[in-house]
């Protein structure tokens, strides 16, 4: 086992940004926008970085795809802990058309040529919300996989993952090399540190193409349109349900608010109680 | 909002006003879509680095229990020792002895943006980094490694000592005495004022080890503990509430003549040293509460409505945020080129150090006072922030030298020659 893990961190629009789709509707501003490391890709360094701190790996590699700005989110990483960085040049057209199918083939092959032990990413990223990413890496590179951690540790040769799904925990354990994807409980990552965001600057960040990789970025998917999720319609506050109700039945329901079917907007037929009609700002 | 009154009783909109201000705190730090008031334009990527952390770190850690340690007069001695894990303990003190060597821009840049989550602590752990600083700068290679380590880990805390009841502003007429005796300097007196006293390890005091004026005065370090040191009451202030302000009192406390910090009689240089950097520091710190203040004018006035429109649509008040972000802007290009200046050494760093403080601290002053304005009767309660940031900041053109004192500095430039 190399004992390299390979982090990949994406650069998005910054969760606490108001976003606004672009008046063609081929995708939301960027420009101008503040951007920050996805916060799952976040826990991803944190992880890996924890791994290496108590010698269960040797050496964290943080990849980024994407322009030029992708550097900084490296440097973010490198800050964070990681060991030296590697950013996959991607821009333009290409860029607007990564999406997680290209990504994995790019990990899958960093991944082979760093011969890495683990590939830990975000479980989804907070502008595509795919959730294709770590699992696509996983079988390009026919992996094993344990996805949304909430717990990662080194089981002999292999890894114990406890995994956050709908029943609740499942764990599994898998041999390694492997791709695990963090949820939002594995950890909660540190702040960089002053002494180490100045040594950040001594650590490399190679530059490749993904041509270089053998990976080539047609998409098989065309972005038709992205559109503002509907206005918010006016709602209807009630103030009593159904089952209190005396005098309501089937014949007089006649609004659904929330799943709760009361009496028509304006007057309660059971003259009992007032049904205000609130716009809603 | 003309509602029937059910939805708007007081206790609903109290908490609404609330959960407001708990997203507009996290909005003030993380939300800075870019605008002309983005306090990272025109840094380096290695300058954005560090106040991202200073930002994150002020946004989760210090802004969720600001109004706390107000009201409760806590000394959150923890949270800072946090920031001090994270180096912000002796920002320019050398890596030697466990600082980080940033320089002052990169200090004022640190300390403007811890200040948008406390003013108050962040003022403290400035005069905290001021004093590791004078040990540091001043100290023997012993002094330095004796004291610097644990004060850059914030393992003890310090507090710098010159005013005293009857010399303010005029402080080389300081009266507090160091009677050399063998081995020791025995100190009588008292100084007032003084941040973190009380709660504090290491004191630097400024004391008269020879003849009247400037030139008699000489720098001590004082250890908590030393018999003769004693303190006041904890003072009831207006705001700077998370730290606690006490007069200091020596009765025959005897001081090792080790613990002194350069010759004798080059207290006053050490002491006026230390206080470049400090108002560049405190003026920093109005920068971060006067940035804070405008976002939230700013977001007020988006959902503020009145006469059936957003306030934000009142060309008065759109003219009156526009003055507010100018004179930010132009308060934060002072500070940070005084900074500038005063870490190349420049002939005018002392000066430009003092018009900054004097322009900046009264400049923010006025920005958080109309932000507070513009939020109407909430801006009063001590639900929302805006109070806070005009009560914490109001000393700021009082203390490390009273902007009259800058004006004396500065004309006395002028007109020198």
């Amino acid at each position: 086992m190399s004992g390299r893990v390979l982090v990949g961190v994406k650069r998005v629009i910054d969760y606490a940004v108001k976003i606004r789709v672009k008046p063609d509707k081929t995708g939301v501003v960027t420009d101008g926008v503040k951007h920050s490391m996805n916060p799952f890709c976040e826990i991803a360094v944190e992880e890996a970085v924890r791994l290496r701190e108590k010698k269960l790996m040797k050496e964290v590699i943080a990849v980024s795809c994407g322009p030029q700005q992708c550097q900084e989110t490296i440097r973010t990483a490198l800050a964070m802990g990681a060991d030296r960085g590697i950013h996959v040049e991607v821009s333009g057209k290409d860029y607007e058309n990564l999406g997680p199918l290209q990504v994995s083939k790019i990990m899958a092959a960093l991944a082979k040529k760093e011969e890495a032990s683990l590939v830990i990413v975000g479980k989804q990223a907070i502008d595509g919300d795919c959730n294709q990413t770590g699992q696509m890496t996983a079988a390009l590179l026919d992996w094993p996989q344990g996805t949304f951690a909430s717990e990662v540790s080194v089981d002999g040769d292999g890894l114990k993952v406890e995994r956050e799904i709908d029943g609740g925990l499942e764990s599994v354990r898998i041999k390694m090399p492997a791709v695990v994807t963090t949820d939002l409980r594995l950890n909660e990552p540190r702040y960089a540190t002053l002494p180490n965001i100045m040594k950040a600057k001594k650590k490399k960040i190679a530059s490749v193409k993904p041509a270089d990789l053998g990976v080539e970025l047609t998409s098989r998917l065309e972005i038709l349109a992205v559109e503002d999720p509907p206005q918010r319609q006016s709602g209807v506050k009630v103030e009593h349900l159904v089952e209190d109700c005396p005098v309501a039945s089937p014949s007089t329901l006649g609004i659904e608010v929330g799943g709760v079917l009361c009496c028509r907007g304006g007057t309660c037929l059971s003259s009992q109680y007032t049904v205000i009609t609130a716009g809603l700002d | 909002m003309a509602f029937a009154g059910k939805l708007l009783t007081r206790a609903s909109l109290g908490s609404y006003i609330c959960r407001t201000r708990g997203l507009t705190a996290n909005r003030v730090h993380r939300r800075h879509v870019v605008s002309c008031i983005d306090p990272s334009l025109g840094l380096t990527d290695e300058q954005k680095e560090f106040q991202k952390v200073a930002f994150d770190f002020a946004a989760n850690e210090m802004a969720p229990h600001m109004a706390e340690w107000d009201e409760k007069e806590m000394f959150p001695v923890d949270t800072m020792r946090k920031a001090a894990q994270l180096g912000f303990g002796g920002i320019y003190v050398q890596q030697e002895t466990g600082g980080s060597g940033l320089s002052r821009l990169d200090t004022s840049i640190i300390f403007e943006a811890l200040s948008t989550g406390c003013v108050s602590t962040t003022a403290y752990i400035s005069i905290h980094n001021m004093c590791a600083w004078m040990i540091d700068s001043f100290g023997s290679e012993e002094q330095r490694h004796r004291y610097c380590p644990q004060l850059c880990s914030m393992e003890k805390f310090a507090s710098y000592c010159l005013t005293e009841p009857g010399s303010g502003s005029d402080a080389a007429s300081l009266l507090t005495t160091a009677k050399r005796d063998g081995d020791h300097y025995v100190l009588n007196g008292s100084k007032a004022f003084i941040s973190g006293a009380g709660d504090t390890d290491v004191y630097v005091v400024m004391c008269r080890t020879g003849d009247k004026g400037a030139k008699g005065i000489s720098c001590l370090v004082v250890e908590k503990g030393t018999p003769g040191l004693g303190f006041g009451k904890k003072e009831r202030k207006v705001g700077w509430n998370s730290q606690p302000t006490r007069a200091v009192i020596f009765e025959d406390c005897a001081v090792p003549v080790a613990n002194r910090l350069g010759e004798e009689g080059q207290g006053f240089t050490i002491a006026m040293k230390g206080l470049n950097g400090g108002r560049i520091n405190i003026a920093s710190c109005s920068l971060g509460a006067a940035h804070a203040s405008v976002l939230l004018a700013r977001d007020h006035l988006k959902v503020r409505k009145q006469f059936g429109e957003p306030l934000s649509n009142s060309q008065f008040l759109q003219f009156k945020l526009a003055e507010m972000a100018t004179r930010l802007v132009a308060s934060r290009l002072m500070v940070r080129q005084a900074a500038l200046a005063l870490q190349e050494e420049r002939q005018d760093a002392v000066t430009l150090c003092s018009m900054a403080k004097l322009f900046a601290t009264d400049e923010c002053f006025t920005i958080c006072n109309q932000s507070l304005q513009m939020h109407g009767g909430y801006g009063y309660l001590k639900d929302y922030a805006v109070q806070q940031f005009v009560r914490d900041i109001r000393v700021h053109q009082i203390l490390e030298g009273t902007n009259e004192v800058m004006r004396m500095i500065v004309s006395r430039n002028l007109l020198q020659e």
